[in-house]
């Protein structure tokens, strides 16, 4: 039971985090603080859903850099589209369209991807290039401040859910977190229990078997790109909510951040690895290392640093992991092992 | 490649010979040069006081240099099927460097043993840097095994973080006298243009003419058949991070240069063009073909493109944002073109 606990990516990563936590709460106790807390999880749930999209693509063997830009696209189209109405309606609307967008432009990515069976990587980041060019260039690059947002938005991004009063004013947890709660339910449940789960694991593990065992994968790949988009899209709208504004220049630019956490949780483009569990505790690490180092006294410069050195520590740790496994198994088979 | 044919083609006519050109795969180079004549016309057509003159052939060449060596390095990274991602940080982290040399050792109205030796310990500070970028993104690859994409966006992380670190976040500035490798001219031709010269003759002739350029090739090709045909994978990979670094921190050298100022979010955008303009030039990213005229030629078509943008949408503030777009359009479209003419090049094959 222990050592299989202990061959478990997710195992490490929750023991570096409970390491890194305990430090810091250790040397300033405000971390722990519930303002602190909350804060934290606020930017945890907006890197965490979108995280979602990025480990389903990562398991199925590709990459997609283009998740911001669907996200930005989504949130400020529908805010353009909504302040020119001059919309007073329910929040759910703006969700709708939002990831309704996000919908249409990841199967845009799909079709590209899975019709004509090209790298993921640079297709994506011509997508990203494209999406954030249009919306810029024909939807508009002006920037919406808190007033002009829509009512139903600004009320949204004060909604609160187990307020507590602290010595600084009111602090809460946004219901936001029940959404990224939900959406990694249904993720881990079809990854976990369904078909269509074991046809991402397959794809990413070996796509010619994958195709050759009759899984479709156009259509694997149509409802990969077309789910991740629909979560940026709502990702999208959630940063708009809880930032107060629709800047057209922000989002653009963190994808590689959330691509580190859900690789630090152990997700591989090379492997068809990578789980809901590891990928939110990749999150939650990555989040502690941008926002609370300094609470340690660590220059806010050596950051990026830091971050860059998680990325490559959880890209390295399976694949050293394989590497002893495959070594083991050429000796035990007496043979060279064919690698690369 | 094409110099194999060209000895047994020798005594032919010059059309017989460009069709035979054609045949051996080169059907892409015919296709860019003809792009590259169309824009010029157009463009000589539709603005000839502003497109015609020496100073914007001039500001095109500066322009284009820097991003031009830095597409090749990611072209000699993309050949073995991998890809550098961290070419813009390895840049800014050795400009930064040279840069902080530079400012340390000179301090103004120094004698000119000074400044010569200043820049000749910045640029060496650069490239060494290079190498070290490089090297430790080929051993990640090839050694850890690690997908290059990961490793590299791992890295260039890294890499910027280095840079952050270094300089706590503030622009590093150049000198006076550094000026002159991104902005002087040798004979009217701006001296970033005869580095870019310089870069793609040396990595064409290595990739071309050494053991090293056709075990590249091979690798790129089949991992397997190159290993198990006596190729050392391991050293060729590192081998390649090695010159796109290199590659890499003489861009970098250059944008300090041109700039007279370095940060580390110098550039992002580097990386997508550079990606661009090697698909563009039919550098598969599967690996195993690309080579540097293909990849020049697409940035001629580039440079000429972008000059036209910003000629026709000048009354607008939006040329910017309208050629974000069109970049994005622009590599999907070429991919989906190159991938029915590869079709169209297998079926003849089998």
């Amino acid at each position: 039971m222990f050592r299989q606990l202990f061959r478990k990516h997710e195992f490490f990563i929750a023991i570096i985090l409970i390491v890194i936590s305990l430090t810091i709460g250790l040397i300033n106790p405000r971390f722990f603080s519930l303002a602190n807390v909350f804060s934290l999880l606020r930017r945890a749930t907006i890197m965490g859903i979108f995280s979602m999209g990025v480990l389903i693509v990562l398991i199925s063997g590709g990459i997609d850099v283009s998740f911001t830009g669907i996200a930005i696209f989504s949130m400020y189209t529908t805010v353009s589209i909504l302040v020119a109405r001059d919309f007073q309606g329910s929040i759910f609307l703006p969700f709708i369209i939002s990831g309704l967008l996000g919908l249409i432009l990841g199967l845009i990515n799909g079709v590209i991807i899975g019709v004509f069976k090209l790298p993921t990587l640079i297709v994506t980041l011509g997508t990203l290039s494209l999406y954030r060019g249009a919306m810029l260039f024909f939807v508009g690059s002006n920037y919406y401040n808190q007033a002009e947002l829509p009512v139903a938005i600004k009320e949204f991004a004060r909604a609160s859910v187990f307020t507590v009063e602290t010595s600084s004013g009111k602090t809460g947890l946004h219901p936001t977190f029940f959404i990224l709660a939900f959406l990694g339910f249904i993720v881990w449940y079809v990854l976990k229990y369904t078909m269509l789960g074991r046809s991402f694991y397959a794809m990413g593990g070996d796509r010619e078997s994958a195709e050759r065992a009759g899984f479709n994968i156009l259509r694997t790949q149509l409802i990969i790109y077309g789910f991740a988009g629909l979560l940026s899209g709502i990702g999208g709208m959630i940063v708009g909510a809880l930032f107060r504004q629709a800047n057209p220049f922000s989002i653009v630019g963190t994808e590689l951040d959330i691509i580190a956490a859900a690789v630090l949780g152990g997700a591989s483009i090379a492997g068809g690895r990578g789980s809901v569990i590891g990928t939110l505790l990749g999150v939650v690490l990555i989040t502690i290392a941008k926002n609370s180092l300094v609470l340690l006294g660590i220059p806010s410069e050596w950051q990026r640093v830091i971050v860059g050195f998680f990325i490559l520590l959880g890209t390295a740790i399976p694949m050293v992991q394989s590497l002893v496994v495959q070594r083991r198994l050429a000796m035990q088979r007496d043979e060279i092992p064919v690698t690369s | 490649m094409s110099h194999i044919e060209n000895t047994e083609t020798h005594n032919q006519s010059l059309i017989s010979r460009l069709q035979s050109f054609i045949k051996n795969g080169n059907g892409n180079i015919v296709r860019l040069l003809t792009a590259v004549i169309v824009i010029f016309t157009l463009l000589s057509m539709a603005r000839p006081e502003t497109f015609l003159t020496i100073r914007n052939m001039q500001s095109m060449a500066f322009q284009a240099s820097e991003i031009g060596i830095l597409t090749i390095a990611i072209m000699v990274t993309m050949l073995s099927g991998g890809i550098d991602l961290a070419i813009v940080s390895t840049a800014s982290l050795s400009g930064i460097i040279a840069g902080m040399i530079l400012t340390s050792m000179v301090p103004p109205e120094s004698s000119a043993g000074t400044v010569a030796l200043g820049l000749v310990l910045a640029i060496l500070a650069a490239l060494i840097i290079g190498v070290v970028c490089g090297a430790f993104s080929g051993y990640l690859v090839a050694v850890w095994e690690m997908p290059a994409i990961l490793a590299t966006l791992g890295t260039s992380l890294l890499y910027k973080g280095l840079g952050t670190a270094i300089t706590g976040g503030v622009t590093v500035f150049g000198i006076t006298e550094s000026q002159f490798i991104g902005n002087g001219e040798v004979l009217g031709i701006p001296f970033p243009l005869i580095l870019l010269l310089i870069v793609s003759i040396i990595t064409g002739i290595i990739l071309s003419r050494t053991r090293f350029g056709i075990n590249l090739y091979m690798l790129g090709t089949n991992p397997t058949a190159a290993r198990f045909s006596g190729i050392d994978n391991r050293r060729v990979l590192i081998y390649s991070y090695i010159i796109s670094g290199v590659l890499s921190a003489i861009a970098g050298i250059i944008i300090l240069g041109r700039t007279n100022a370095m940060n580390v979010d110098f550039g992002a955008s580097y990386v997508l063009l550079a990606i661009l303009i090697a698909v563009l030039g039919d550098v598969d990213p599967y690996g195993g073909s690309g080579n540097v005229i293909g990849v020049l030629l697409a940035l001629v078509a580039m440079q000429f493109l972008s000059t036209g943008f910003n000629m026709l949408l000048y009354k607008s503030s939006g040329a910017n944002f309208f050629k974000e777009f069109a970049w994005g359009a622009l590599l999907i479209i070429v991919l989906i073109v190159n991938h029915f003419s590869d079709k169209r090049r297998t079926m003849r094959i089998s």
